[in-house]
């Protein structure tokens, strides 16, 4: 395929949708599927065949759109028209909604998100662009909507070092949560030498409560092989590897079922788009360790090894797979390249902080109105992440914190709540942004429980191979879960807190470093529950059952 | 040693399943670094990892046996005794814990006595927990039987994995 | 290799560009403790113990994994690195079942003696009482797994001198264990070819030879540069 290919098949297929009077975009990832979106489905199919429709009105199934709590999810696209979003659809309203947009029917308003749902207009979506609105398993369709045009314009018109400075002047920084600037990695990786390089998407996304790469490999699979095969060009390498978590069986299917399609039209494989680039991706299937989300271990994992991170430096981007060069970049980052490629660096940098351009995509969930994904600029506050998006707490309960960062991070307060979302203004409060979890808390949820929680996660993830993590979160763990059960002595938190900074000082990788994190921000937060449950031997959010010590037990 | 070790060459007992298996070995050329892809087609064949298969597999790989067992063993995806005929996998990640799956846990361990992580001693029923399986929207979330069950109580938790092994019926 | 001039505990040194810290520092006469490195094997960076303070660097590094760089300035012994030595020590000894007292390690343990140097005179933490099972399968060794702290020595020196790879570690975290072959009882191991190499590496009395009793077991790890530099200089004799 050459560019000029390319383009006469976005433009055929274009025209190819315009025909149609109405395309109806039913929601089928996980939530939706849970909620009856297969129902809605059948019904359409049904009444579209019943009425001789199938000319006239298209039906697709896509991936997930984000507003996940109020699926099913139909999306009515139509000729001159914007979007109509459909929320809780069943079978009768989807009819409904097929008589409205097909036959002139009366609108079925009372099912429609209003075009104003700050969920909906707050959004801006560049790495989620495509998701709820493209068939996924259709290289045709992202295609149409300008997909592949970013690495045909790359190939043809940038030289490896622009496509770097490009990267590099969008400001894009790592979405996996390190936020290290993305253009500065991949000329890292293009200046090393080594004749045999590599390009490695991390989708071994373990942090509990985050899940937009699942969404992202489910739902828009060939953004991110677009951007790996950009990547692969800027810096020299010829073979990628993206990495998916075991948990995410369909999101392997897709991208297998990707890669075969973008190989069969040249758009990946050997000489793409008909220049003299050769890339070839091959998909790993993670096997459920949370620690491979460390760039070392997850180049041990590839190779075939036990999941264990080695010190840094030499850092990959110098020796990284079979010790040849390699540039690992988390799933989202390459969702973003296509389009900085192709709309321009100035663009992206248009959005966002000064510091901290672009978007990030949120993970919304825990006790909040509205979950799901949401993909906005960086710098909104989390109060209008929480309460506009979000649309507030259920059951007008009390905000009490949020949590990002998943076992890496922290949990922020309320007098917090207008800080704005960039990787320093959360570093700053203690916590990360990580890959994006978001996770809101009210009243009834014990910052202590919720440091233990993450405790035990850190522990039964830690891989074995550094004493300070290995045995200190087991130490750390006993402590919390004392403090829990009120059988905590005077002397168990200042332990607790020495623990806390030699784990986080001594330990090998990020993991380690991390696992503190959640105890030492609750505990600069909420210090009043720690000290409730052990002086007081009371649980102030009533998670905890406390038993009160007797005598000396430790 | 008294455990069979098959050769690449020779199926233990001529069982079929080593033909995917075998299968698997030539699509990585039996390359060393692709153990993990091999293991994962391996476990999905016999549906889990016992010791011939393990043998078999670090021969045809050329990889030490200890190794072998290393890699299966850190990764909590690979299982190396045989799983129940039904399994129940309660999601407790961070969104699932702060809605309270840890009852849901509590509930079904009180129930068909057997820890999370463990099967049943009649073979019947797994149940075990995920670290978050990217469905937060959902929780508490669990899986039975390959199916997805979403905002789920310690009793319509019950009630749907007492249906799927059918221990109504045999009361 | 060009030569470089750094600074350790404010006395200006030279060394080798990318030479291993933990040589050069110990060359200046520093007493840095160590567990998982063994001259003569790879480096692992896991004990933790060898850490230093790098100027400009967040991060602790790991003396035995960093390379020593023009104008670095390191500290070995700072406050804060003995303090968290302790305490990595004490994580050791609250780990598995370390009671010298009825150990055949005793007085000549690396552990013990490590932790004696850095005065640890108590263990803060909780003892996790593992009881661990022992495996006295082999003919000539036995394996403590309540004395292992999980160096890897015996792994490295088995696969990278003696070249069988017999041992591994199986699981991961606090659930980490060593093994021979598929998790086999030593003595039916087909790959070991009781060299004994692994016992001599091993820096505790997890590996020892059968029929010592408490104190009597005395190892000398030190064979390993022995041979390996014997090998390079042909020199086979004592």
């Amino acid at each position: 395929m050459r560019v000029a290919d390319l383009k006469t098949m976005a433009e055929q297929e274009s025209a190819a949708l315009a025909v149609f009077r109405a395309r109806l975009l039913v929601c089928y990832s996980a939530p939706c599927l849970a909620a009856g979106a297969d129902a809605v489905r059948e019904a359409l199919e049904k009444e579209v065949a019943g009425r001789g429709l199938a000319a006239d009105v298209q039906l697709v199934s896509t991936g997930c759109l984000g507003p996940c709590s109020r699926g099913p999810m139909v999306t009515v696209s139509q000729p001159g028209q914007a979007d109509a979003v459909y929320e809780k659809v069943t079978p009768e309203t989807a009819v409904a909604i097929l008589d409205h947009h097909a036959s002139q029917g009366p609108p079925a308003d009372g099912f429609r998100m209003s075009p104003e749902n700050p969920f909906l207009t707050r959004q801006m979506r560049v790495a989620l662009a495509n998701c709820g609105l493209i068939d996924p398993e259709r290289i045709e369709d992202y295609i149409a909507r300008g997909g592949y045009g970013g690495l045909a314009h790359a190939l043809h018109e940038l030289d490896p070092s622009e496509v770097c400075f490009e990267i590099k002047h969008s400001g894009l920084r790592g979405r996996g949560g390190g936020g290290y600037p993305t253009g500065l990695k991949w000329n890292l990786v293009r200046k090393a030498p080594g004749a045999k390089k590599y390009v490695v998407a991390n989708g071994d996304e373990g942090d509990p409560g985050a899940y937009m790469d699942r969404t992202l490999m489910e739902s828009d699979p060939h953004r991110v092989l677009e951007g790996m095969a950009i990547a692969g060009y800027a810096v020299g390498a010829e073979q990628g590897f993206i990495y998916v978590r075991g948990e995410y069986p369909v999101a392997a299917q897709r991208l297998d079922k990707a890669i075969k399609a973008a190989e069969r039209l040249g758009l990946l494989g050997s000489r793409v788009l008909e220049s003299n680039f050769n890339f070839r991706i091959d998909i790993r299937i993670g096997a459920g360790a949370f620690v491979c989300g460390e760039e070392t271990a997850l180049m041990a994992s590839i190779m075939g090894l036990r999941g264990q991170p080695v010190p840094r430096p030499p850092y990959p981007a110098q020796k990284g797979l079979w010790g040849c060069p390699t540039l690992i970049n988390n799933v989202e980052t390459f969702g973003n390249v296509p389009d900085i490629v192709s709309k321009g660096s100035d663009w992206y940098a248009a959005s966002g902080t000064p510091k901290c351009r672009g978007t990030k995509v949120f993970a919304l969930c825990g006790q909040v109105e509205n979950t799901g994904l949401v993909e906005v600029p960086m710098g909104m506050t989390l109060r209008e992440i929480v309460y506009d998006l979000g649309g507030g707490i259920p059951g007008g309960r009390a905000f009490k914190a949020v949590q990002t960062g998943g076992p890496s991070g922290g949990c922020i307060p309320a007098s917090h709540l207008d800080t704005p979302v960039d990787y320093e203004g959360l570093q700053q409060l203690g916590s990360i942004m990580g890959s994006g979890g978001f996770i809101v808390m009210d009243d009834r949820s014990c910052m202590v429980d919720v440091a233990r929680f993450f405790m035990e996660f850190c522990l039964d993830e830690s891989c074995g191979k550094c004493v300070p993590c290995r045995a200190g979160t087991v130490q750390m763990h006993r402590i919390l879960t004392r403090i829990t059960q009120g059988k905590a002595g005077p002397d168990d938190l200042e332990k607790l807190e020495a623990l806390c900074e030699m784990v986080r000082d001594s330990s090998l990788c990020g993991l380690g470093q991390a696992a503190p994190n959640p105890v030492l921000s609750t505990l600069r937060w909420f210090r009043d529950e720690y000290e409730a449950h052990i002086h007081e031997k009371r649980c102030p959010a009533g998670v905890c059952r406390l038993t009160p010590s007797e005598g000396g037990e430790r | 040693m008294s455990i069979e070790t098959p050769t690449p060459e020779s199926h233990p007992g001529g069982d079929p399943r080593y033909k995917l298996v075998d299968r698997a070995l030539k699509r990585f050329q039996y390359r060393q670094d692709a153990l993990i892809e091999v293991l994962h087609l391996s476990q999905e064949t016999f549906g889990y990892l016992g010791e011939a298969l393990l043998t078999y597999v670090a021969r045809a790989l050329k990889l030490p046996p200890s190794h072998v067992y290393g890699v299966a063993t850190f990764y909590h995806f690979f299982t190396l005794k045989p799983k129940g005929e039904h399994n129940c996998i309660v999601c407790m990640g961070t969104a699932c814990y702060v809605k309270r799956a840890g009852e849901v846990v509590e509930a079904l361990e009180g129930e068909f006595g057997v820890k999370a992580g463990h099967t049943t001693e009649d073979g019947k029923l797994s149940v075990s927990i995920a670290r978050c399986l990217g469905n937060c929207s959902l929780a508490p979330l669990l899986v039975v039987d390959g199916e997805v069950l979403g905002h789920e109580t310690p009793e319509s938790t019950l009630a749907k994995v007492r249906a799927a092994v059918g221990k109504e019926q045999a009361e | 290799m060009p030569v470089v001039t750094l600074t350790i505990n404010d006395e200006l040194v030279s060394a080798l560009d990318g030479e291993l810290l933990l040589k050069v520092i110990r060359e200046q006469g520093v007493k840095l403790p160590t567990l998982c490195h063994l001259d003569g094997l790879s480096e692992r960076g896991g004990c933790r113990l060898c850490m230093v303070e790098v100027e400009g660097i967040h991060r602790l590094q790991s003396a035995c994994t960093t390379a020593a760089r023009e104008g670095m300035v390191v500290r070995t012994h700072t406050d804060r690195l003995v303090s968290y030595r302790k305490m990595i020590l004490e994580l050791l000894f609250a780990e598995r079942n370390h009671v010298c007292a009825v150990c055949v390690m005793n007085r000549h343990c690396e552990l013990q003696d490590v932790a004696a140097k850095a005065g640890v005179d108590h263990v803060r933490y909780d003892y996790l009482a593992t009881g661990l099972p022992m495996d006295t399968s082999h003919e000539r060794f036995g394996l403590d797994q309540n004395r292992c702290i999980l160096c890897g020595r015996c792994q490295r020196v088995c696969d990278e001198v003696e070249g069988a790879h017999t041992w591994d570690v199986m699981g991961r975290g606090a659930g980490s264990r060593v093994i021979t072959d598929l998790n086999h009882p030593w003595g039916e191991s087909r790959s070991c070819t009781s060299c004994g190499k692994c016992v001599q590496v091993c820096p505790t009395g997890a590996l020892f030879n059968k029929g010592v009793t408490v104190s009597e077991m005395e190892k000398e790890p030190e064979f390993l540069t022995r041979i390996l530099e014997g090998r390079e200089k042909k020199q086979w004799s004592r």
